[in-house]
């Protein structure tokens, strides 16, 4: 009994010391393990023009315009957004298939010294929601949820929605 | 032989006697195992043969996704038996290194090769769907590289297993392997809190409510539990396979002995 009991002990030890020597590796590299920043935290600390970085947050509603740029390629200016500050962005190139505006999005590129982020990357970021089109499309007419402001309504009042069956009784 | 005062791994070493007790448990393990895994098998597949065509076919598409949302019904499954898989590897690591349970070193060499699949596909489908929605096959974001390291980590304990000519060996350095990977589980699941990530947070173990509509969380469940089945039933065989392997070689060997004797 002794012996599984010290091969117990040991094993609890061994545990306890890599886990705590990960927690603090990971705490001390907490910085490089974001794989984005937010405006808030360029207008805290701007990064140096030449430094490439990922700049992450909501497409602002009625900021994206399409424009083409001298090659003839697609280009877009928008604005990120995480509700407190705002970052003008610059894409030349083809934009992923779930970017719109209040969709989360993630760029890479650097940021100018006239404060405009020229992105070299645009990356769509989904949601935690899923939904199918008609749950969405009655949660837009009943007017809970404009997708151009931001992240879906609270879960709990639409996961178990049934639209063809509640459509009649909005409606009335 | 007392061994009491010797240092566990040193102790370990040493040649042990009773290898009657060590296979007496594996029997009742193969008759055991032998009535459940027909039943298993059976209900793996009439789960998944209402879950799949459910998911594929019936369920509604996704508001914003399309009919790309399909593949999460294959994803979720595997990263869930991806990790809840490495949970049961570090049990049975943990049996193996403190009990010395001969089972439990059989059961984690049949379990890796099939968690390494099930993390193969996690990653495959889930690069398939990144590509179209994301606009990337891949980003080294905490989580998908946590993932990554995950495999590589089932790879290895596979491969570990495998390298030593004495197999018991070979099953304590995979027990370890598996143990000091069991850090990185925490990790995967809550790289997406810790770090902002490109990977969106978890949908179905929300604290509030799952984010996903009912139309696509229950055959999403169903696909889990089938998938989860269906993977028991494939480690359990497979256990079995190597216990009658492990057997034959033992009779072969007393067979030899008896004719050199003889």
């Amino acid at each position: 009994m002794t012996r599984k009991r010290r091969r117990l002990w040991l094993l609890l030890l061994c545990g306890l010391g890599l886990g705590s020597a990960t927690a603090l590796t990971l705490t001390a590299f907490q910085d490089n393990l974001v794989f984005f920043r937010s405006p808030s935290d360029i207008a805290q600390a701007a990064p140096t023009p030449d430094r490439a970085f990922r700049l992450g947050g909501l497409v602002e509603a009625g900021s994206v315009a399409r424009e083409t740029a001298a090659d003839g390629r697609p280009a877009a200016r928008f604005r990120v957004t995480d509700g407190a500050h705002a970052v003008s962005v610059t894409y030349t190139g083809v934009l992923p298939d779930l970017f719109r505006e209040g969709q989360g999005v993630v760029t890479l590129g650097k940021l100018g010294p006239d404060g405009v982020f020229r992105a070299s990357e645009v990356l769509a970021r989904h949601d935690e929601t899923y939904m199918p089109p008609e749950v969405a499309d009655a949660l837009k007419r009943s007017g809970h949820w404009n997708p151009a402001e931001g992240a879906a309504p609270p879960a709990a009042s639409w996961n178990t929605l049934e639209p063809e069956r509640s459509r009649p009784r909005n409606g009335s | 032989m007392d061994t009491a005062n010797l240092p566990p791994l040193a102790a370990s070493l040493l040649p042990r006697g009773g290898s009657l007790h060590r296979f007496a448990n594996p029997g009742r393990f193969l008759r055991l195992s032998g009535r459940v895994l027909p039943w298993l098998t059976a209900a793996a597949l009439a789960v998944l043969a209402v879950g799949l065509p459910w998911a594929l076919i019936f369920s509604p598409p996704d508001w914003q996704q399309g009919e790309t949302v399909r593949l999460l019904y294959i994803h979720v499954p595997m990263a869930w038996l991806a990790m809840g898989g490495y949970v049961g590897l570090a049990i049975g690591s943990v049996l193996a290194l403190v009990w010395r349970h001969p089972l439990a070193d059989l059961a984690c060499r049949e379990l890796s090769p099939v968690g390494a699949a099930a993390t193969a596909l996690c990653l495959a489908t889930g690069s398939l769907w990144g590509k179209p929605m994301w606009g990337t096959w891949w980003v080294w974001d905490a989580r998908l590289t946590s993932v990554l390291v995950l495999f590589f980590l089932w790879l290895g304990h596979a491969a570990l297993v495998r390298a030593f000519d004495d197999t018991e060996r070979g099953a304590r350095m995979g027990a370890i392997l598996a143990l000091i990977g069991a850090v990185n589980l925490p990790v995967v699941k809550f790289s997406v809190d810790w770090w902002n990530t490109l990977h969106q947070p978890a949908s179905v173990t929300r604290i509030n409510a799952p984010g996903l509509h009912v139309d696509i969380l229950y055959p999403l469940l169903v696909c889990g539990l089938g998938f989860t089945l269906a993977f028991a039933a494939l480690v359990l065989a497979r256990t079995r396979a190597a216990v009658m392997e492990r057997r034959i070689r033992a009779l072969q060997l007393a067979a030899a002995r008896r004719a050199e004797a003889g």
